[in-house]
């Protein structure tokens, strides 16, 4: 008897649960199994912590309510948390070097969700600094590879790369990006995720994952570390549509010590997989169609549109006219969010602490070291838009084009538009070390896509949708209506149905 | 709209975050690169526009006026980098 | 709204007439048991950073919840100084970096604060009072506390205190001297403590202020104001302004220019000194705080607010003057403090009887308010209850005893005897004054013969009946009415 152990991490997270619940096979078994891939898996660096010893103890805890019948709705699954989300007692840097040696003494709401639900902790994942970026490159622990090999890559010399400089491996995205290698690697059944102009849903397309970012306020942001308070929300990464909404509902609901959390019932996000639909309108914005646009987004994101509508979906064309605004709000609105956020890191009361002659010293020199460049560009560009004579020209501004945007979507939902259908990204995966060198701005163009989403609140769904030529994963987003998440479960299982489940890649690491 | 180098020093004097001679030109550069890219909102018309306040509606919740929390100063010290008696120790501020 | 203020004290420099406009800025902090966004306790003292929340501490991921009840304290307070209660408001993060401001910002409110523009009658006299405009009020966090003296070349922070709510109150410049800024921040606590919103203690630095100072010569424009932070009592912010308004008018009239700073009262040395350098000019960056909504107030939560407010001060003394007839000073000495004035009624009303309230009031004004003095501490906790008061009175009012006696009990009643009935303690020792013309003839008769040579003086000298009378007193013990004592002496004695 017994299921191979490699064969335990291709499980999807809800087969793991119906076996689990059959006693196929045990959540010690199936821990061990994860275990194993990340030992071998090492060099993606997908994981900054590992946190085997606890695991098995969940694990065991786990297999003991199985047999008891007394199982939760996550009961013994393996699953990655990402470095931003504290945890009680675990390191939780959010891949930073000022939250050095930082281990928090409470638990995010998100995550005691997850073990209440009976979910077990396999460790920190990568992700860019403060989830201020978009390949995974910001991290003070340096990138994740993604799983997939570039394009014409031998084994050999992928596993060369991984262990240098990563150079010329495909980043997994980011910031999210050591949840979606994680996933795509088959090194946790599913992972939690934040997205603030796109991190759960770019990592999810660039690695042929699923990901959502639910409307805002529907998880709790509580004990997540922040980075733009009216954007930021987290949100699950894993293989499938089915398995996001199997983590969704357990990550999902309110909390009173979040202001921004709304009380609203959870629903059965699971029931909508499979879920019929016909008679949905799927709007397409035709402000997303960019000048100069890759041809196989393009062609992939028509497909989409005439997937759905062969399942029954009305598909019309829809204008979102701020559209090309939000990039730039987006990138005055998160940087000044941010910049007083992260005022609270400063040598005194936890992380880094650099020597200083007296206080001024000390936090400049601790800030100085202890954030990496991208974080010190956006907190620059965040304090200089909020200071005094600036904050109306770029900050309010940047709101009221974020009230534009937001009505570009609730005129479009008023008139009968059920979820929209845009690409995820403008290209599929590039290189670790390939772009933002000589200019910021090109890594934040990653974001074109994504960040209207974040500005409006709503939710943001990213399903497998196929391969680009080169054979790399390409993904598409659906963008619903408020708290409507189960139409984008519905709609994203029928674009995984269509496009096939293409499976991940086996393992050149180690 | 550009930064020059005296702005670059009194943002990052601002912001806490030294940065030396050397630094400060190549962050000028960048800065100026993502200032150049936001410049494209000045054209957009927003009058009669409100500022977004809250993206989801929903009223201000508001708590009992009951102590619920507090006395757990072992975990309020847990990570300080230097602590004495229950006090946050930090060089003096130069007045 | 702002009322010209009707006294104006002009400062005499030495080329001719100033003008000093003052206003002040009062943090008052908020009566709560829990801080303003976290759920530690706002108790004063306890051990370092043990009343402290990990929202407190600013901890990665921690977030505001605001506390009803320091938002229902700020309505209470606006309806109390006559105020817009604005049903909309915003909570503004006020950027800066110092070791006791765990998060980096205060969460404060800037442009839209919970109240508006109000007013507070202040009298400078009993009967004259002028009416001060009061700017605004928003609610706000306080700061933890840095010890610098504790060590050469380190400091200590502890954090109990960050997070509590203050209420930030500030005035038009409408005050024109020290006198008039000391009267409006007494009015202000005495409003304060009414409404039960601050306790007003300034020794446990619940109530400071920031005081703006400029001078002008009469009829000039506004000149540049300077701002003398964290003053914590009413004698040094007197102190403070003419300190300062001294310095200013000293500085023009020497040819200089007043630089707008931030300076410090040293009471000591008793004046101001600049605190920040020029570089130093804070820019706070204020923005909405994105971890909160606006807060929007309902009509009938501020109808019900409203609804439960005590008397005020300003109409306490109305009606005491219209239902008691006190006179305005004594009016204005009674209402300065709620219990005071509660105790006063409570005593004028006691058993249901009415009694005398001026008696009542010169009881509580005299030898009451003496003895709580002494004791520090107000007088309805000087030991004696409203219920005996209220007796005592009755007593006198009765014949029971005389004015004098009534002294000497009330020595006993918050003395060895606290908490005795008045009445019963009367009896038990003996103290019913002796009115008994028999006796006090019997008394007068014997005092004039042991001292004829005085009895015959005492036609010449009136002053001699003083004398007599004390005799008398001597020999009844104190007890014979000392009034009848005087009638009968004089009619001995052909005076």
């Amino acid at each position: 008897m017994g299921t191979a152990l490699s064969d335990l991490t291709s499980l999807t997270l809800a087969e793991a649960r119906d076996g689990l619940k059959a006693r196929r096979f045990s959540s010690r078994e199936l821990t061990e199994a994860h275990l194993q891939a990340m030992e071998r898996a090492k060099g993606l660096n997908a994981y900054v912590v590992e946190t085997p010893e606890q695991a098995l103890a969940m694990a065991g805890a786990s297999d003991a309510k199985l047999a008891a019948g007394d199982a939760g709705p996550l009961e013994g699954l393996p699953i990655g948390v990402k470095d931003l989300y504290a945890t009680n007692g675990v390191h939780t840097q959010a891949c930073s070097h000022i939250l050095d040696a930082f281990k928090p003494t409470y638990e995010s709401t998100v995550t005691a969700n997850l073990w209440r639900d009976g979910a077990v902790m396999l460790g920190k994942l990568n992700m860019d600094e403060f989830a201020m970026g978009s390949s995974t490159e910001t991290s003070y622990y340096g990138p994740a590879a993604s799983p997939w090999l570039p394009p014409n890559w031998s084994a050999d010399k992928a596993r060369a790369a991984l262990v240098g400089d990563k150079r010329g491996l495909l980043t997994p995205g980011g910031s999210s990006g050591g949840s979606a290698a994680a996933v795509a690697a088959r090194l946790c059944l599913a992972a939690t995720a934040s997205d603030t102009g796109g991190s759960i849903r770019q990592p999810a397309a660039f690695t042929g994952t699923a990901g959502i970012k639910p409307t805002y306020g529907r998880c709790s942001r509580w004990g997540m570390v922040a980075f733009a308070s009216s954007l930021d929300q987290a949100g699950p990464l894993a293989r499938t549509a089915r398995d996001c909404a199997i983590m969704l509902a357990s990550m999902a609901g309110h909390d009173p010590k979040d202001s921004t959390c709304v009380d609203r019932p959870v629903p059965d996000y699971e029931a909508a997989i499979g879920a019929s639909i016909k008679g949905l309108t799927i709007g397409i914005p035709r402000e997303y169609r960019l000048d100069g646009m890759n041809p196989e987004i393009e062609a992939l994101w028509r497909r989409g549109a005439d997937w759905l509508s062969a399942a029954g979906a009305k598909v019309v064309d829809v204008s979102l006219p701020n559209t090309r605004h939000a990039l730039p709000a987006y990138y005055i609105v998160a940087p000044a969010e941010a910049s007083s956020n992260l005022a609270r890191y400063d040598g005194v009361r936890y992380g880094l602490r650099e020597p200083g002659a007296d206080i001024a010293e000390l936090y400049a020199n601790t800030r100085a070291r202890g954030f990496g460049a991208e974080v010190r560009r956006r907190l620059m560009i965040g304090t200089y838009v909020l200071s005094a004579g600036y904050y109306d020209a770029y900050y309010v501004r940047a709101q009221k084009i974020r009230t534009l945007i937001k009505r570009d979507f609730e005129t479009a939902f008023a008139d009968g538009v059920d979820a929209i259908l845009t690409p995820a990204t403008p290209s599929p995966a590039f290189g670790i070390g390939e772009k933002g060198s000589a200019d910021p701005v090109e890594m934040y163009l990653n974001d074109v896509f994504t960040v209207t989403v974040n500005m409006a609140g709503l939710p943001g769904l990213v399903a497998a949708a196929g391969k680009s030529a080169e054979g790399l994963p390409l993904g598409l987003q659906l963008i619903g209506r408020p708290f409507d998440e189960e139409t984008l479960f519905s709609l994203g299982h029928a674009i995984e149905e269509a496009a096939g489940r293409a499976p991940f890649p086996e393992p050149w690491w180690g | 709209m550009s930064v020059d180098l005296a702005t670059v020093r009194r943002i990052a004097r601002l912001a806490r975050i030294a940065i030396s001679d050397a630094e400060a030109p190549a962050l000028q550069g960048e800065l100026n690169a993502i200032l150049t890219f936001v410049e494209a909102l000045e054209a957009v018309d927003v009058t009669g526009v409100e500022p977004m306040t809250s993206v989801t509606p929903m009223k201000l919740p508001m708590r009992d006026d009951v102590v619920t929390d507090g006395e757990i100063e072992p975990q309020v010290l847990a990570n300080a980098p230097l602590a004495e008696d229950g006090f946050f120790v930090v060089p003096k501020v130069v007045e | 709204m702002s009322a010209t203020p009707a006294n104006s004290k002009l400062i005499k420099g030495a080329t001719g007439d100033w003008e000093v406009i003052i206003g002040l800025e009062v943090h008052a902090q908020v009566n709560s048991r829990a801080k303003l966004f976290s759920g530690a306790s706002t108790e004063f003292g306890g051990a370092p950073n043990t009343h402290v929340s990990l929202v407190d501490a600013a901890m990665p991921g921690m977030l505001p919840v605001i506390n009803r009840e320091c938002v229902a304290q700020a309505v209470r307070t606006g309806l109390a100084l006559k105020a817009k209660i604005n049903r909309r408001s915003v909570f503004d993060r006020k950027n800066y970096f110092y070791p006791d401001l765990p998060q980096g910002y205060q969460i404060s409110q800037y442009k839209s604060p919970i109240v508006g523009e109000g007013e507070i009658q202040v009298d400078l006299t009993p009967e004259h009072s002028i009416r001060v405009g009061v700017e605004r009020l928003h609610l706000e966090q306080d700061a933890g506390k840095s010890l610098h003296d504790q060590s050469p070349t380190m400091s200590l922070v502890d954090l109990n205190r960050s997070g509590v709510a203050l209420m930030e109150i500030v005035s038009k410049p409408d005050l024109r001297s020290a006198e008039e800024a000391k009267a409006y921040v007494g009015k202000l606590r005495s409003v304060l403590r009414y409404v039960g919103s601050c306790d007003g203690d300034m020794e446990k630095g619940n109530l400071r202020a920031d005081v703006n100072v400029s001078v002008r010569r009469p009829g000039d424009p506004l000149n540049t104001r300077c701002e003398i932070k964290n003053v914590n009592s009413i004698r040094f912010i007197g102190q403070a302004i003419e300190a300062e308004a001294r310095r200013q008018i000293a500085v023009i009239e020497d040819g200089g220019v007043i630089e707008q700073e931030t300076r410090l009262f040293d009471p000591a040395r008793g004046e101001t000194r600049s605190m920040r350098s020029k570089e130093e000019a804070h820019d706070y960056r204020y923005f909405p705080d994105p971890d909160l909504l606006p807060l929007e107030l309902d009509e009938e939560w501020i109808d019900a607010l409203a609804a439960y407010l005590p008397e005020l001060p300003d109409a306490k003394k109305a009606r005491f003057i219209a239902d008691y007839g006190l006179s305005a000073y004594d009016a204005t000495v009674l209402v300065a403090d709620r219990e005071t004035a509660d105790f006063f009624e409570a005593a004028v009303k006691h058993g249901g009887a009415a009694r005398d309230p001026k008696a009542v009031a010169n009881w509580i004004m005299g030898d009451l308010s003496a003895s709580a003095n002494a004791q520090n501490l107000p007088v309805s906790e000087a030991g004696l209850s409203s219920a005996a008061l209220a007796t005592l009175v009755d007593l006198i009012g009765e014949g029971v005893i005389s004015g004098k006696i009534a002294k000497d009990l009330l020595v006993m009643l918050l003395g060895p005897d606290k908490g005795a009935d008045p009445r019963a303690l009367v009896e038990a020792r003996g103290l019913r004054q002796v009115t008994d013309v028999g006796a006090i003839e019997r008394a007068v008769e014997a005092a004039i013969a042991a001292n004829p040579e005085k009895a015959e003086q005492a036609k010449g000298k009136p002053g001699m009946l003083g004398w007599f009378v004390g005799q008398v007193m001597k020999a009844t013990g104190g007890k014979a009415n000392p009034q009848a004592v005087s009638d009968v002496l004089k009619a001995r004695l052909g005076l």
